[in-house]
């Protein structure tokens, strides 16, 4: 057994030392990577693990951070209740944002795929868009607005299905529906992009191969060709769709208002800018920004385990 | 020659299917709902030009009105007759803009492929690891750096200064994620070769790399102008001579009622350039994006 370990602690020396070695006469390649990584470093990864540090800290800027270990989470979860609100909130958007607004994206990109070229330059465009376009989805407050001067209110009294405004923007039956269909309207993203372009990438030949071998339709050749060719850029969908359905927060503030009634349209952003910007609560919001980062983590693991099974 | 392997060219593009395996039903349902969509995503931007184009009392008409009866520029005099009468110039709001933009861009640009030059075509330990990070950093957004990166800037003395603005967008892992990506479709052979004659690497990445990888650096500019563009930054500036321009005039949209009008000019100045750029670049970014799938 001892020996066995000997050779096991031999073997992983002359590994590092073939490492270090390669690495020395690599010199060159950590020099290039280097202010990247250093900036990568400052302004990517230490905000996560200082977040994570901070979360058991009371901090408030001003003092000292003051380790209190886990009473940040366990304020959070069980005393307060506008973050509950905000976790509900988050997981419907995410829910039904996330896998809609990715569907939506293939789907599009799919069916934009079929089109002639000069068309299909002009639709990308066109879909791509509203997601680029800054915070104009604040136009949909005055579709929304809650007097007459609102083109919806407006348009349902003028035919006469009400009689008096609808408070879309501040009535918490409608907010949550609002937000999401506005989401559903920015969701064509970078993903989105990569989906038109890998399916322009899809080797020609094998829809051909297809064809002979009896692909009658195109859902068929969607299962058995489009899809396991487009894996990479599924994934890079996915992280992208995570990224902005869990990240929500300015849009909820510039339509439904910053605080919404009742909060019913926080979300775990908005919560974790009000109590780090607002209140200068850094710890408290700190645990906040962790438990963003580790739904969003196991949300990327879960469906890359799901697109594993695509096509098969 | 081409024609004749693909007879079914010679008719017009609409009636011609494309493929033996395609139903005619099928491909009109496609070109509805395309049509539907299409009409969804660009209604809303129409509305906001129409917005910014209506005097002020189109504005406030009842029944509301889609399109400006008589569109003029008023709103967009306005809101350059309001934004002068701030205290800071106007030309001072650009000024951060342009030189946030294109300082953070250019040093993006450089740090950015001088990383994925060597992530993607040396193997050195750690090479992996560290793609690995940057590809899981795609999902660290703002919201999840916010807090920390305020503690960092503030430690570091650069709240209140464009270098919090600038200096993270070097490291941006979105551009040298693209950009590793499409330097791997690079072949080998061009360096090997360049190498067999004695280059350096620097002299391969500026002459040999850099020059054949134009869609992917003209999409990074490109990503990188739009965020960088679209990023009011409010959280670590807070004196009004450093404010952005998109910052600037969302301060004005905040003028309540009165302000209607050059809140729609307002929206229309922001969206315009991104968009443009993108209609400029198309063909670039989407070369760009077909090699931007995350390998297992």
């Amino acid at each position: 057994m001892s020996s066995f370990a000997k050779s096991y602690v031999e073997m992983k020396k002359t590994n590092a030392r073939i490492a270090w070695k390669k690495a020395k006469n690599m010199k060159t390649c950590y020099l290039f990577l280097l202010p990247f990584f250093v900036l990568f470093f400052t302004f990517y990864i230490l905000p996560i693990f200082s977040s994570i540090y901070y979360s058991f800290t009371y901090y408030n800027i001003l003092e000292p951070p003051k380790f209190i270990f886990l009473q940040n989470y366990i304020n959070l979860i069980l005393q307060d209740d506008v973050f509950l609100i905000a976790i509900k909130n988050t997981f419907i958007i995410a829910v039904i944002t996330g896998p809609i607004g990715y569907m939506l994206q293939f789907v599009c990109a799919w069916f934009i795929n079929e089109l002639p070229k000069w068309l299909r330059a002009i639709v990308v465009i066109m879909f791509y868009s509203p997601s680029i376009a800054g915070n104009i989805y604040y136009i949909f407050s005055i579709f929304f607005r809650g007097d007459a001067y609102g083109y919806v209110n407006g348009i349902l009294i003028d035919i006469g299905l009400i009689n008096e405004p609808i408070f879309f923007l501040t009535n918490p039956e409608y907010m949550m529906g609002l937000i999401i269909a506005v989401l559903l309207w920015l969701s064509m993203g970078a993903g989105f992009l990569g989906f038109v372009a890998g399916l322009q990438g899809v080797d020609k030949a094998q829809y051909e191969a297809g064809y002979l071998d009896g692909v009658r339709n195109r859902w068929q050749e969607l299962w058995y060709i489009t899809l396991p060719n487009m894996k990479p850029m599924l994934l890079f969908g996915a992280v992208m769709a995570i990224t902005s359905s869990f990240g929500v927060s300015a849009q909820t503030m510039a339509l439904c208002g910053y605080p919404s009634t009742d909060y019913a349209a926080r979300t775990i952003v908005t919560h974790l800018y009000d109590y780090g910007f607002t209140r200068f609560e850094m710890g408290y919001a700190s645990a906040i920004a962790t438990i963003l980062f580790l739904a969003m983590i196991l949300c990327n693991k879960a469906i890359q385990a799901l697109l594993r099974r695509v096509g098969h | 020659m081409k024609t004749s392997t693909k007879p079914y060219h010679k008719k017009p593009r609409i009636l011609r299917r494309r493929q033996p395996n395609r139903s005619r039903g099928g491909d009109i349902f496609i070109y509805i709902f395309l049509a539907v969509m299409a009409c969804i995503m660009v209604l809303p931007l129409v509305f906001a030009i129409n917005q910014s184009l209506k005097p002020m009392d189109e504005l406030f008409r009842f029944p509301p009105t889609f399109f400006a009866k008589n569109p003029g520029f008023q709103n967009f005099t306005d809101l350059f007759v309001t934004m002068n009468k701030s205290t800071v110039p106007f030309s001072r709001y650009i000024f951060n803009t342009l030189f946030t933009t294109a300082v953070g861009t250019a040093g993006h640009l450089l740090i950015g492929s001088m990383a994925a030059f060597v992530l993607a075509k040396y193997d050195f330990p750690g090479n992996r690891l560290i793609f690995g990070v940057v590809v899981t950093a795609l999902m660290f957004t703002g919201s999840i750096l916010m807090i920390p990166n305020y503690l960092i800037m503030n430690s570091l003395g650069w709240i209140d200064s464009l270098l919090a603005i600038i200096v993270p967008a070097f490291a941006s892992p979105m551009g040298v994620f693209l950009m590793k990506q499409f330097m791997e479709g690079l072949p080998t052979a061009l360096i090997e070769a360049a190498k067999v004659d004695g280059a350096t690497e620097w002299y391969v990445f500026t002459r040999i790399v850099m020059p054949n990888v134009k869609p992917a650096w003209l999409t990074m500019i490109i990503f990188s102008v739009q965020s960088l563009w679209n990023n009011p930054a409010s959280v670590y500036i807070y004196s009004e001579e450093k404010k952005a321009l998109v910052y600037a005039l969302s301060q004005v949209s905040l003028g309540g009622v009165a302000r209607t009008g050059q809140a729609a000019a307002v929206s229309v100045v922001t969206m315009i350039v991104p968009i443009l750029l993108f209609i400029i670049s198309e063909s670039q970014i989407l070369e760009t994006m077909a090699s931007s799938g995350i390998k297992d």
